[in-house]
């Protein structure tokens, strides 16, 4: 292995280890616990970052090298004996021999088990023990790590923005202040009681995040993402004491469930996409089964053709679709607002929703070819992403808790990535995942600063009953928190695509370019619906951004809650700055080859379009070019200049704005004024919106209720309790009937009869009882009479007295 | 191979031996019995620890006949005129299973070590339970076999009556008692049937199984004594609609006979039904199994949903188990290699997680009187060691990567993909003529809503049993966790967890015992196509007619 190789098994080792170590040994003490959380992912960070740089340093030096050979680390060992075979390197083909011979000669008909055995060597004649093969190790699965452009990106995404979620953590858990007495519940102002542990999770969480992003194959990754989903089951339900006296409230524990579930219900058809994935291709490992030549391999061989793995296709994006969120798996996703609010950051914007998105873009050919085998499966994915989008915009426009409004905001951008993946948008995509993890993450902690300044605030005038969340209630924190306050606005201004400066723009305009000329160019009604649905949605998130904004930050204090709140200390401020330079920057790296029509390549160069772009840029090639006809829609390439999605882009993001700006900037809310939007939209569809589409209602009353209801009543209680355990008790009755009618036989013929018998003999002996005198003398009388009695009787059979007599009794007649 | 020292005969025998002793002690030297008894189990761990690691490193190449695979065989000559022998000998799967039960023993041990009523009676029945298990797991004789079935069948009775939960232990124990029996008589008829057929292909009458392993037996005589054969043992693991013993079982046992029942005992049937079962009868398991996999469905599906509407946590392990034994026979259901290694592993995942979760239950049992979830809440507070080896055997019950849990599922739905594309030619000769190829694809998605639900209801347990508001005065007697039963638990974790991440430890010593069993079945899978039979019921009830009546 080379010293690259390593370093990349390294990179999930640190949190790892930091979560053994705090959970193991360092529990008690604080401070060591979080020094050795920041220990680990900082070694995370730095190892990440040479990895990320070194393929970013190969794409500088030579584009092509790059696009030829993606994946310039690669390292792997042999993990699990899936084949047939065990005992490495002593597997012999002999097995799989045998196994074609049982499966018989027709194998040519099912394409999936022939491309299986292309990876193996020659299998022996049918039915005779071939020669162990010394070269080949067997099928044992084969776990690895590998770096190719696009894990460069996310090796520089992730572990940053997780370190500056973990250095947030020790001021939001109000670190050095007294220790809080009350477990499983938010202490306000005190230290949380249960600080190591929350930094043993969030390791955890980060290292499953970072197996994730470096697992060269679908298993690992699947290992990675299950992990992060049990983390975040904890970590969601952190407080798990918490109650809330309002019924419609999800309290955390509750919260946990629903997001651990919801995931799962995603995941378990993904495990058979898996499944369904290495029956296909005969391997999890990315490299190897997406190559062109194993996707036409696949496509040809395969009895559905291009449509069979379209539907594999779906059955994975599925996963993506509980992750990251979409509709209809996004109900788990503002509830889990209910943990603190790094964990929030940690959840929505860094790792587990990026990793839905990241895990299509790593099977990206596979969509590609999907996409080109029918529109449906465009169809699907474009109509889930464009609906998310434009639903949770919608719900976002009516929240009023500051998270709450982020979460809509997540869900929705997630369906922006999603739609573009529909439409064939691989790099924008991507962009936009990258771009949007810096920014959201920063609007999320900016957003747990202000919860935090009037947590503060509650505490100094002692009102523990108003929510601190309640935008409603906030107003006028621009002076008091002016940090935050430029955060935030930062971080607003790129979710809002605010044009050219932020990193949101480029990523969203490229996304719009890619549905247009979708359209434009290739008339796919598919890229019209996208660009519609999601400049709509644009609009809304501007909107709702500056509403958000306006509301927390704008005008007067509305309570005494945001009158007394005060700027988090430096701990919270300091990740804030640092996320806002990338919230800016991190655009500008994807500003288009031709922008503003200027030549291709003479003033602008993108650099994230070709260093991303090179990860599958032969195998698009190769199948774009495939004869007799193409197998994808597009290979990478610089889309053609238009001013149509740029001019698009601007006017929503600026529209939205200034409208936002029209509404609540300019005339703030005063103090018990209701919100305009309630007017203007009536109060029946602000209801709506505001309970967000009455979707937990309509799932409760569809799914959970109805399958409660089977298992408790149908299952339960009538086959189980009722039919079986019936049947079984039925036999029981009726051999205890039995049994009991033999006991009464028993009692009436044996116990009766015999007792019958025994008393009569009894009577009998009553009778002769006069004869038992006791008196010696008539003892000795009687026996005197029968000897008397037998002599006579001998004396007469001696002289034949009775001959007759006797042969009679003896013989009869 | 020959073994020098009757390793197995150790590991099945001195739990005997000890039990023996346990009662000879003088009634109030009764702590004695139990340091007998960890004596005893603790060379039972070590023992079947050397022979396991010992095959692990010297498995035997692909394509060995069975009889080649049985390493350290015993042999001595018993009942000569009949043919039984006593014959001990482990293959990958059994030494496996060795391993799994003097595991489990040690923890069962431990976990009772605070049992104050009649304790040596209670070691002693416990010893005698254990050395059943052993036995049936490497005994290579019928009669044999059958016998240490018996005898681990016999003390679960006792157990449960005398120290079981006090509600329902009588009803519970006769139910249980009732199934195995009519179960293994049901199995031994079949067995018999057999037996006397020997001659008639040429074979000496014996009871020795590696000779029956190479047997072929007529076609229509396999598929009549399949089913009662392989149906008499699986009634022990489980099997949808023979189910029902299971979970009364698991209520009312004492928690180290809990963990024996669902940690060993349960594998001991579907051991058992392989062993005797589908490895003698290829033909007729070939002909039946796409019919028992839709069972297998029903019985995960079933089981995850009845224990998701529990209250009491020991009935909801006791129907999870009966769902996760489904995966078991689901794996030998697919008849492919990765299906039987899947259901091989899960028998050894599920054994030491379910046994956690109930020295889990005891524990809380031990110390808050109730089992019910309504009642308990904050276990978190007073018990954290339970709640993390909870979370730990939830995981690895819902299936999540990283732990054993996984590495059993994934391979049986791989093996359910294959068994899909198993060619059983037009018209396959099977039960209702049953094509693998037209549903299999259906069970596996069926299956995975038993994952979601398991998920579901240890989710809900979880957040209710340990998490919430803890009431210092409803429990004000809670003791601690003792520093014994945590050694359970990080042991059990711990096997857990590295079986998890270094699947090697297990799946080739897996592969390599299941894999003459699924040459049998690959081959039968071949031969059954030549057969012409009309598969009918009817046909299946003449021939069982014809089989009383020949033999």
């Amino acid at each position: 292995m080379d010293v690259m190789e390593i370093l990349t098994w390294l990179i999930p080792a640190g949190p790892l280890l930091a979560f053994a170590v705090i959970l193991l040994l360092t529990k008690q003490n604080r401070t060591l616990s979080f020094l050795i959380a920041w220990a680990g992912i900082i070694t995370a960070l730095v190892l990440s970052w040479i990895v990320s740089f070194s393929v970013f340093g190969d794409f500088l030096a030579d584009l092509h090298e790059v696009e030829e050979h993606p994946v310039r680390v690669s390292s792997s060992i042999a993990w699990l004996p899936i084949g047939d075979y065990y005992g490495e390197p002593v597997g012999a083909s002999f097995v799989e021999g045998m196994a074609e011979e049982a499966h018989g000669a027709e194998e040519e008909s099912h394409g999936e088990e022939a491309e299986e055995d292309s990876h193996g060597a020659a299998e022996g004649e049918h039915g005779e023990k071939a020669v162990p093969d010394e070269t080949k190790s067997g099928t044992w699965f084969r776990i690895g790590v590998s770096a190719d452009p696009l894990t460069a990106v996310m090796l520089f995404m992730v572990p940053f923005a997780v370190f500056m979620i973990f250095v947030y953590s020790v001021g939001y858990h109000n670190y050095g202040n007294p220790r809080g007495k009350f477990l499983g519940i938010p202490n306000h102002g005190m230290e949380e009681p249960m600080f190591s542990r929350f930094f043993a999770m969030m390791s955890l969480f980060a290292g499953a995040m970072l197996i994730l992003v470096v697992s060269d194959n679908l298993l690992t990754l699947f290992v990675g993402w299950e992990i992060m989903g049990f983390c975040s089951y904890s970590l969601i339900g952190f407080w798990y004491a918490r109650k809330y006296d309002d019924p419609k409230k999800t309290p955390p524990r509750e919260a946990a469930i629903k997001a651990f579930m919801t995931t799962r219900i995603a995941d378990v058809v993904m495990l058979m996409g898996i499944v369904f994935f290495y029956r296909t291709f005969g391997t999890l490992n990315f490299e190897t089964a997406l190559s062109a030549e194993s996707l036409q391999n696949a496509i040809q061989l395969s009895s559905f053709g291009a449509v069979g793995l379209g539907i594999m296709a779906l059955m994975i994006f599925t996963g993506t679709v509980g992750k990251s969120a979409q509709f209809p798996f996004h109900v788990w996703l503002p509830d889990a607002m209910e943990g603190p609010t790094p964990v929030s950051a940690v959840i929505h914007a860094a790792a587990m929703v990026s990793a839905g998105i990241y895990l299509i873009l790593r099977i990206f050919p596979l969509i590609a070819v999907a996409l080109k085998a029918a529109p449906a499966f465009g169809w699907t994915i474009a109509f889930i992403g464009a609906f998310t989008a434009l639903m949770s915009a919608t719900i976002a426009v009516a929240q009023n808790d500051v998270k709450g409004v982020l979460a809509y905001s997540t869900i929705s951008q997630l369906g922006f990535m999603v739609a573009a993946i529909g439409v064939g948008g691989y790099i924008a995509a991507a962009f936009h995942l990258i771009t949007h993890a810096f920014f959201k993450a920063l609007l999320f902690l900016c957003s747990g600063s202000v919860i935090h300044g009037m947590e503060h605030g509650a505490e100094h005038v002692h009102d523990h009953h108003s929510d601190p969340q309640d935008m409603r209630l906030m107003g006028g924190l621009a002076q008091k928190m002016p940090t935050t306050f430029w955060a935030f606005l930062i971080g607003g201004m790129a979710l809002s695509g605010f044009p050219l400066v932020t990193a949101g723009f480029w990523s969203k305009d490229e996304i719009f370019a890619e549905a247009w000329y979708n359209w434009s160019n290739d008339a796919n009604p598919i890229g019209l619906f996208v660009f519609a649905m999601l400049a709509l949605a644009a609009f809304l998130t501007a909107f709702y951004t500056m509403r958000q904004l306006a509301l927390t930050f704008a005008g007067k204090p509305r309570s005494p809650l945001a009158e007394h709140a005060h700027e988090s200390n430096g701990f919270m401020t300091t990740p804030l700055v640092l996320l806002s330079f990338f919230a800016i920057t991190a655009g500008w790296v994807g500003i288009p080859d031709n922008f503003l029509g200027t030549a291709k390549g003479s003033i602008f160069y993108n650099y994230f379009h070709h260093f991303v772009g090179a990860t599958i840029y032969v195998p698009l090639e190769v199948l774009y070019n495939a004869e007799p006809e193409k197998l994808v829609l597009h290979e990478i390439f610089t889309l053609p200049w238009s001013w149509i999605p740029l001019t698009t882009s601007v006017v929503v993001a600026l529209g939205g704005l200034g409208l936002g700006y029209l509404v609540y900037w300019r005339k703030p809310l005063e103090e018990g004024q209701p919100d305009p939007m309630i007017a203007f939209l009536t109060p029946a569809l602000h209801n709506f919106l505001h309970n967000k589409w009455y979707w937990d209602e309509l799932y409760r009353a569809v799914f959970v209720k109805p399958a409660v209801y089977f298992s408790e009543v149908v299952v339960y209680q009538w086959i189980d309790r009722g039919g079986i355990d019936g049947l079984l008790h039925l036999i029981a009755r009726v051999f205890y009937t039995i049994g009991e009618w033999f006991r009464r036989a028993e009692i009436a013929v044996f116990n009766d009869a015999v007792d019958w018998l025994t008393f009569r003999f009894r009577d009998l002996g009553k009778e002769f009882r006069a004869f038992q005198t006791g008196k010696v003398q008539e003892y000795a009388l009687a026996s005197v009479l029968v000897a008397v009695i037998f002599t006579a009787f001998i004396y007469g059979a001696s002289q034949g007295w009775f001959d007759g007599v006797l042969f009679f009794l003896a013989f009869g007649n | 191979m020959e073994a020098g020292f009757p390793f197995l005969s150790v590991i099945t025998l001195s739990p005997i031996v000890a039990a023996v002793l346990i009662l000879l002690l003088p009634k109030e030297r009764g702590e004695n019995a139990r340091m007998l008894a960890l004596g005893t189990m603790a060379i039972g761990l070590i023992l079947s620890s050397y022979v396991y690691v010992f095959y692990l490193f010297n498995l035997p190449d692909p394509g060995t006949p069975w009889t080649d695979t049985l390493y350290f065989v015993e042999e001595f000559p018993w009942i000569e005129s009949v043919g039984i022998g006593y014959i001990l000998g482990v293959d990958g799967m059994s030494a496996t299973l060795v391993l799994l039960t003097a595991l489990v023993g040690v923890g069962g041990t431990l976990i009772s070590w605070s049992i104050d009523d009649r304790p040596r009676e209670f070691y002693a029945f416990f010893m005698l339970l254990v050395a059943g298990v052993q036995g049936v797991f490497v005994s290579v004789d019928g009669v044999l076999l059958f016998f240490f079935y018996e005898l681990a069948v016999l003390p679960m009775y006792v157990m449960i009556v005398i120290w079981g939960w006090k509600e329902r232990r009588e009803y519970a124990a006769m139910k249980l008692t009732l199934y195995l029996l009519i179960g293994s008589f049901i199995s031994i008829i079949g067995f018999l049937v057999l037996y006397f057929q020997l001659p008639s292909l040429g074979i000496e009458q014996t009871f020795d199984l590696r000779v029956w392993s190479e047997v072929q037996f007529p076609f229509d005589l396999q598929v009549t004594w399949f089913m009662p054969v392989f149906l008499g043992f699986i009634v022990l693991a489980g099997m949808f609609p023979f189910h029902n013993w299971s979970p009364d079982g698991h209520v009312a046992a004492p928690t180290a006979v809990s963990m024996i029942h669902a940690g060993v005992l349960m594998k001991l049937g579907a051991y058992a039904a392989m062993r005797v079962g589908i490895q003698l009868l290829p033909e007729g398991a070939v002909y039946w199994m796409p019919f028992l996999i839709i069972l297998t469905t029903i019985n995960v599906v079933y089981g995850a949903l009845i224990a998701m509407r529990q209250r009491d946590m020991k009935y909801m392990i006791g129907y999870s188990s009966v769902s996760h034994m489904g995966l078991v026979a689901m794996g030998f259901a697919t008849m492919t290699l990765n299906g039987f290694v899947g259901a091989g592993i899960q028998m050894v995942s599920h054994g030491i997680m379910t046994a956690l979760f109930f020295t889990i239950v005891g524990i809380i049992y031990d110390r808050a009187h109730s089992r019910n979830m309504d009642e308990l809440q904050g276990m978190m507070k007073p018990l954290p060691w339970a709640m993390v080896a909870f979370i730990i055997s939830s995981l690895v019950s819902m299936g999540m990567p990283g732990l054993s849990g996984f590495i059993a599922e994934f391979p049986i739905f791989m093996g359910i993909w294959e068994g899909k594309s198993l060619n059983f030619g037009a018209t396959p000769n099977t039960f209702l003529g049953l094509n693998p190829a037209a549903y299999y694809n259906v069970v596996a998605l069926l299956s995975v809503l038993g994952i979601v639900f398991t998920a579901a209801y240890l989710l809900r347990a979880l957040s209710s049993v340990f998490f919430g508001e803890y009431d210092e005065h409803a429990w004000h007697d809670m003791k601690p966790i003792l520093p014994i039963d945590k050694v359970v638990m990080v042991l059990f974790c711990a096997t857990m967890i590295a079986i998890g991440f270094f699947p090697s430890v297990i799946a080739p010593i897996v592969q390599a015992g299941m894999e003459p069993v699924v040459a049998r079945v690959n081959d039968a899978i071949v031969a059954t196509q030549d057969v012409t039979v009309v598969d009918t019921a009817q046909n299946a009830v003449a021939g069982f007619i014809r089989a009383l009546g020949g033999s």
